[in-house]
C-alpha cells in the first residue's frame, strides 16, 4: 500500500503547472506568479485541516485566478483593460480542457517557465530565487532561509527579477530554435548553482540548505524528462547524483570537511552511484560530448573505486585533458594537476600548476595555494606545504575550509618537529 | 558574496558640519539604502550610538573588567554597519564609496559556513 504524497510535495509538483496555465491564459507572468504563490500558501493552510480537494490542480487554478482577478480589479486605474479581460474569463474555463491536453501543455509550461526564470537579463542570484519559487514551488521564506538572507530581501529580489523579465520583453513561450542551446545552457547553470549551494553546506545551522541539492536533482530529473535527447541535461543529472552520493561522508557531525581520499566510502549512497553511472554510461555512448558529461564521468570513476587507492587515476587524467579541450578553465587545470600528480608524482603536478601562475583569474586564489600545499606535502616538503596551506587558509572565505587548511598546516608543524628530532638521533 | 560596509566617523567632524551639508550627506546615505533595498542587495542596516555610550569589556586574570568608551584610541569610530550581498568586491566598494567623503569606509567580506572538500 502506498500512502499519498505529503501535501508539500504535491503542491510543489503542481506549482509550475498552475503557473503555466494561468500565464498562458492571462499573460502577465509577474502577477500570475504572485497569485499562484498565494494560492499555494492558502492550500498549505487549508488542506491539512479540510482535506485535499478531489482536483487539487483545479482548486489551485481557481483560487489563483480569483486572486489575480481581485488584484487586477483592485488596480483598475492602471490596468483597466486587463481587469476587464480577466474578469470575463470564469476560473472554470481552465477546468474544461481534456486531461491529455493538460499533460502535454504542463510539460511545455514547465520548460517555458525554466527558460523564463533563467532569462539572461537576470543576475544569477535572481535566476536562482525565481526558479526556486516559480518552478520549485518554494515559498519566499524557505528560499530566504536557505540563503541566509531576510525574507524582505528575498521578496525584493524576486519582484525585481520579474520586473527585469518584463523590461526585457520576454514572453511566455519557448525561445526560438537558434537560441535554444544557449538558453538550455543558462538553465543548466542555474540548476548547477542551486545544487552546489546545498552540497557545500556541511552541518549544524547549515543543514536546511542541504534540501537545495534534492530540489536541484528533482528539477534536473524534470528537465531530463522534457529533453530526453540532450546529453548535457543527462550529464548534469548524473553529475549531481554522483556528487550527492558522497554527501554523507564529506563532513563530520561537527561540520568539518573530510577530503575525498579520506572519506568512509561505505557511507556513500550506492543507489545514487548506480543511477548516476548508468546515466553517464548511456549518455556518453550516444550524445555529443559536453562538459557536464565529462565531469560526471570523472565523478563516476571516483565513485566506482571502493578504496581511495583503487582510483583509476590515468583514466581521470585522460578525462581532465578532454575537459580542458572542450571547456578550458583554471579550475579544470587545478584538478588536472592533482590527477597528474597521482599518476606521475608530485613534481609533475606542480609543473602543471606552474602554468597557472600567469593566470590573473587565479593569482592569490586560495584553491591554487591549497592544491600546491597538497602537492608539496606529497613530495615531502613540509615547510613549503605548510606555508602554502597557511596562505590558502587566509584566502578562503569559508569557515570549514579554513579549519581544514589550518588543521593540515598544524599537523605538518607537529610532524616537522618530530622529523627534526629524528634527524638528531 | 556577503560583505559588511563599516563606516568610521569622527563625531567632531560631523558636529562641525553646517546643517545643509549634513543634510546633503544624510541624503546620500538614504539614497543608497533605498537603492540597495530595491535591488535586493541589502541584508540589514544599523547606525551606532555616539561613541561616548560605548562600554568595553575584557576578561583579565579571570575578572570581567568593564570600562567606559571605545577600546580604540582613534578619533574615527565605528558609526554605521551595512550588511549587503552582492556579486563582487568591486560592487561592494561601489556601494560604500559615496559615503566616504568625511568618513572612512571599510569593506569586509563575511565568512561562509559552507565549504568544499579539497
Amino acid at each position: 500500500m502506498t500512502s499519498p504524497p505529503p501535501i508539500e510535495d504535491l503542491l510543489r509538483e503542481l506549482a509550475p503547472q498552475v503557473l503555466g496555465a494561468l500565464t498562458r491564459r492571462y499573460g502577465r507572468f509577474g502577477e500570475c506568479e504572485d497569485a499562484v504563490q498565494e494560492a499555494l500558501l492558502a492550500a498549505s493552510r487549508q488542506w491539512p485541516e479540510q482535506g485535499t480537494p478531489d482536483n487539487p490542480r483545479g482548486w489551485l487554478i481557481t483560487v489563483a485566478s480569483r486572486r489575480l482577478t481581485d488584484e487586477l480589479r483592485g488596480d483598475i486605474a492602471r490596468r483597466q483593460r486587463e481587469a476587464r479581460a480577466a474578469a470575463l474569463l470564469p476560473p472554470e474555463a481552465f477546468l474544461s480542457a481534456s486531461p491529455s491536453d493538460d499533460l502535454a501543455s504542463d510539460e511545455d509550461d514547465t520548460l517555458t517557465l525554466l527558460f523564463l526564470c533563467c532569462h539572461p537579463a537576470l543576475s544569477p542570484a535572481s535566476q536562482i530565487a525565481l526558479t526556486l519559487r516559480a518552478v520549485g514551488g518554494l515559498t519566499t521564506l524557505q528560499i530566504a532561509r536557505a540563503f541566509f538572507v531576510p525574507e524582505a530581501t528575498m521578496a525584493q529580489r524576486i519582484s525585481r527579477a520579474k520586473q527585469s523579465i518584463k523590461t526585457a520583453g520576454a514572453r511566455f513561450s519557448l525561445p526560438p530554435e537558434n537560441e535554444r542551446a544557449e538558453r538550455i545552457g543558462a538553465v543548466l547553470h542555474v540548476l548547477y548553482l542551486i545544487f552546489n549551494e546545498g552540497y557545500a553546506a556541511t552541518s549544524g545551522p547549515d543543514l536546511q540548505r542541504a534540501d537545495l541539492t534534492s530540489e536541484a536533482i528533482r528539477l534536473a530529473r524534470d528537465l531530463r524528462r522534457l529533453l530526453p535527447d540532450d546529453g548535457e541535461v543527462a550529464g548534469l543529472l548524473a553529475l549531481m547524483l554522483l556528487t550527492d552520493a558522497r554527501r554523507p561522508a564529506r563532513s563530520r557531525p561537527d561540520g568539518s570537511l573530510v577530503p575525498l581520499g579520506e572519506q568512509d566510502r561505505g557511507r556513500w549512497q550506492a543507489d545514487s552511484i548506480r543511477e548516476g553511472v548508468a546515466i553517464v554510461t548511456e549518455t556518453l555512448s550516444r550524445s555529443r560530448l559536453g562538459p557536464y558529461q565529462v565531469q560526471a564521468a570523472i565523478a563516476a570513476v571516483h565513485d566506482e573505486a571502493t578504496k581511495a587507492e583503487d582510483t583509476d587515476w590515468p583514466q581521470i587524467v585522460a578525462l581532465y585533458e578532454m575537459l580542458a579541450r572542450i571547456a578550458p578553465n583554471p579550475m579544470v587545470t587545478l584538478n588536472h594537476a592533482v590527477a597528474v600528480a597521482m599518476v606521475q608524482g608530485p613534481q609533475a603536478g606542480l609543473d602543471v600548476l606552474a602554468t597557472l601562475d600567469a593566470d590573473e583569474r587565479m593569482t592569490g586564489h586560495h584553491r591554487l595555494h591549497a592544491v600546491r600545499a597538497h602537492l608539496h606535502e606529497m613530495a615531502g616538503d613540509a615547510a613549503a606545504a605548510r606555508a602554502s596551506y597557511l596562505i590558502a587558509a587566509r584566502g578562503t572565505t569559508s569557515l570549514p575550509e579554513q579549519r581544514y587548511l589550518e588543521g593540515r598546516a598544524a599537523r605538518l608543524a607537529a610532524n616537522g618537529d618530530s622529523v627534526r628530532v629524528d634527524d638528531r638521533e | 558574496m556577503k560583505y559588511v560596509v563599516l563606516i568610521y566617523s569622527n563625531p567632531a567632524t560631523w558636529e562641525a558640519l553646517p546643517a545643509p551639508e549634513r543634510d546633503r550627506v544624510l541624503g546620500i546615505h538614504n539614497r543608497i539604502i533605498k537603492e540597495l533595498t530595491e535591488s535586493g542587495e541589502l541584508l540589514r542596516v544599523d547606525g551606532l550610538a555616539h561613541p561616548t555610550n560605548t562600554k568595553t569589556v575584557r576578561i583579565r586574570d579571570g575578572a570581567t573588567v568593564v570600562t567606559d568608551g571605545p577600546f580604540g584610541e582613534a578619533k574615527e569610530q565605528l558609526a554605521g554597519v551595512w550588511a549587503v550581498e552582492c556579486d563582487s568586491i568591486e560592487r561592494a566598494i561601489e556601494i560604500g564609496a559615496p559615503v566616504a567623503e568625511y568618513d572612512t569606509v571599510e569593506i569586509r567580506q563575511l565568512m561562509d559556513l559552507s565549504g568544499m572538500e579539497m
